[in-house]
């Protein structure tokens, strides 16, 4: 079985959907009804080893329809235009990150070919046909407005309370409340970052504060150890700015070896991630900004833990030290 | 043995002090909070289905071509398709019983409905999980019959899931009893299901919703006599004592062999309750793994910083020993001083552990839905803290100890 999804044709260039081979059905498709589809890549693969299937024709359920567009590997995550009822997921919201639907067809061809077998998203009424979408008292329709200006969004806003108004007169809706959010209040509201993925973030931040805790100590022990031989150095002239660098330029290549074993851990953590069966598995990969943000961080953060051991021991006495010798 | 020269030796190294303190703190904070974290994950994977796990498989699929099931014809021929499969089923030679059932304990997907006390009343007594199914799905799940009766042939009907029939009987889970009628008599009461009148004709003593929730309702579920008519058809099946796996291939051969005209993928088609149970979970299991993981982590680091400062300052403190021990003091002496010292060190850093980690608690009740940390966590955390800081200090300790007494007579 392959999902799919029934919509316009202003789909593709609204969310600049790329294609591969062919392009998008017309508004004209759209409205005579007609049997054609869109396809993604995995498909196309699947069914047509990636070769141009422009023209060829697909069985669903009972009906052929006909390609039009192939689309390239395209791979929003989360899968933004799917997502809905996150409220109720308790947390468990990492099925926003499947893939895009197999088949894209226009709305009202859609709903013909795939007439019965639909599930409503919630209802407030009786339903008369089981799968049937249209008229049905259910929320069955997800609608994407692009806006340019903030008058037209408030203008929107008024068209669509008084729409329900209308609505309510009519006696369709059962209520008034309507809301409108941006893209981003919207995978706020359901909570598309999964609450074990805030939590496992949380617990690597504590981790680095520990580390850096024990990096400052360790550096500490490290650097007094020497004091005598940083004691020679400074009876031999070199200046308290000269250790403060020798000790910081240490601490931070204790960063950049231990980013490089990060580095290797990472890839070997990524590889475990993509072995679990999870939605978001595919999109596991060393994306080269982030792993530049951490490694930098790991410098970062190895030269402020060596700051206070560093100026601990550009402060060693060079006659007390020489003593001792 | 005196504290105070302890103390005055320490003086000498608040920066180290303070790190160890910091870090054992923080750890503690972490480390106790993160086990109860795993604690509470563990404890939801063991909570019991309410029904007898082993041997027993669901099949999920889906007819090509069905009829609609919108006029009654169409729709008896859709039960003739389910009919069919639960008779092939259940003539194959592994197979103890087979039920119609839309349900199963941790499947993922399932109806709500909600029951009320009166048919008029507003806002429902309970949510309630919804199994549909036929006579045989109580005894096939092995859900425990504590009072009343099971469905009889007669009782059950065949509809759509989005039918306003009726079912006038059901049988319940005992805490949806007990929350309708506190009292225990909820036998034979009339109770309203979706504002329906039906009657409760038997109870038992457990039975968790289809999905792994941990929501407060989970053990409130419904079993009505309906077998669901639909392009989708589920069945729950009980193989005979230790023949699982064969019956399980078994029944898909037969069934594909009586109507090839069905989507029965192996992903999700013929699943042992043990393999749903293992995929419900699955999130939660990895969760207390990494969390584990990363406390062992954790508490090796705080133990490593610990000998590694100490040893720092063993080897600092190399002639004061000698002095000691040239004066009288014995090894153990030595030995006992330094485990003294990171006791006290240690001391300090778990009462600040054990409020950090208390106020880490609190901020996870307000972000997640986290209970209270129990008290005995917070122990047995500084308990294992202070051993952790015993036993890390016990290497650097002993070198101390063997310190010879006449480096005491080497030049300053």
């Amino acid at each position: 079985m392959v999902p799919m999804l029934a919509t316009t044709s202003e789909f593709f260039a609204m969310f600049k959907v790329p294609f591969q081979y062919g392009s998008a059905w017309t508004a004209a498709d759209g409205s005579s009804r007609a049997r054609v589809a869109v396809i993604s890549s995995d498909l196309n693969d699947k069914l047509f080893g990636g070769a141009n299937s422009v023209g060829k024709t697909l069985r669903l359920k009972d009906s052929d329809v006909r390609i039009v567009g192939v689309m390239k590997r395209w791979r929003p995550s989360p899968l933004f235009y799917d997502v809905r009822g996150g409220r109720f997921a308790e947390g468990q919201t990492s099925s926003f990150y499947v893939k895009p639907e197999g088949v894209f067809m226009p709305f009202f061809s859609g709903l013909e070919v795939n007439e019965g077998n639909f599930w409503q998203f919630t209802c407030w009424g009786k339903v008369a046909t089981p799968g049937h979408l249209q008229d049905a008292p259910c929320v069955w329709v997800g609608l994407w407005v692009q806006l340019d200006s903030a008058t037209k969004v408030a203008d929107y806003r008024t068209f669509i309370a008084n729409y329900a108004q209308q609505q309510k007169l009519l006696g369709r809706f059962a209520n008034t409340d309507t809301r409108m959010p941006s893209l981003m209040q919207w995978l706020v509201f359901n909570h598309v970052v999964p609450s074990d993925v805030k939590l496992q973030t949380w617990l690597a931040f504590a981790f680095l504060a520990i580390c850096l805790f024990n990096m400052i100590g360790l550096l500490l022990a490290k650097f007094l150890r020497r004091s005598s031989e940083i004691g020679v150095r400074r009876a031999l002239g070199a200046s308290r700015g000269a250790i403060f660098a020798q000790c910081l330029v240490e601490a931070g290549m204790v960063g950049v070896v231990g980013g490089i074993g990060g580095w290797l851990l990472t890839l070997l953590g990524l590889w475990l991630v993509r072995r679990q069966p999870v939605e978001y598995a595919d999109l596991a990969h060393l994306d080269i900004g982030m792993f530049g943000l951490t490694l930098a961080l790991a410098v970062a953060a190895s030269l402020a833990a060596g700051l206070l051991p560093a100026l601990r021991a550009s402060r060693v006495a060079p006659a007390l030290q020489l003593k001792t010798l | 043995m005196t504290v105070h020269p302890i103390i005055a030796a320490l003086k000498w190294h608040k920066a180290g002090v303070l790190l160890i303190v910091l870090q054992i703190a923080l750890t503690l904070a972490i480390v106790s909070n993160a086990i109860f974290i795993i604690s509470q994950r563990i404890s939801v994977i063991q909570r019991p289905t309410g029904v007898v796990e082993r041997d027993l498989f669901r099949v999920s699929q889906s007819f090509v071509g069905a009829p609609s099931g919108d006029d009654p014809a169409s729709l008896d021929k859709l039960d003739a398709l389910q009919l069919a499969d639960l008779g092939i089923l259940r003539q194959l030679p592994d197979v103890q019983s087979v039920a119609a059932s839309d349900g199963m304990p941790l499947q993922g997907s399932i109806w709500v409905g909600g029951l009320a006390l009166t048919a008029d009343q507003k806002t429902p007594t309970s949510a309630a999980g919804l199994y549909y199914g036929d006579e045989h799905m109580r005894s096939t799940l092995g859900a425990r019959l504590v009072a009343g009766r099971d469905f009889n042939a007669g009782e059950i009907l065949h509809h759509t899931i989005n039918s306003t029939v009726p079912s006038p009987v059901i049988i319940v889970s005992q805490a949806l009893a007990d929350k309708l009628y506190p009292h225990g008599d909820a036998l034979g009461k009339t109770v309203y299901l979706d504002s329906k009148p039906t009657v409760i004709i038997g109870i038992v003593d457990r039975l968790q919703v289809a999905n792994a929730s941990t929501r407060p309702w989970v053990y409130m579920s419904v079993m009505a006599p309906v077998r669901l008519d639909g392009v989708n058809a589920n069945y729950v099946v009980r193989a005979k004592p230790g023949r699982l796996l064969p019956a399980m291939q078994a029944a898909r051969k037969a069934l594909f062999a009586a109507n090839r005209m069905r989507v029965m993928p192996d992903s999700w088609g013929i699943q042992s309750l043990t393999e749903i149970r293992d995929k419900a979970y699955r999130a939660d299991r990895g969760m207390a793994l990494l969390m584990g993981l990363i406390c062992l982590i954790l508490l090796g680091v705080t133990a490593a910083g610990i000998v590694g400062l100490t040893s720092f300052w063993v080897g600092q403190r190399h002639r004061q020993i000698g002095i000691r021990r040239a004066l009288g003091a014995r090894r153990i002496d030595i030995l006992h001083y330094f485990h003294a010292e990171n006791l006290l060190i240690a001391g300090v850093g778990v009462v600040v552990g054990a409020m950090l980690a208390r106020g880490l608690n609190v901020w996870l009740m307000t972000q997640y839905e986290m209970a209270r940390l129990p008290v005995t966590y917070m122990v047995t955390g500084v308990l294992a803290m202070l051993a952790i800081g015993q036993v890390a200090v016990f290497v650097p300790a002993r070198r101390a100890s063997l310190v010879p007494p006449v480096v005491a007579t080497r030049a300053a």
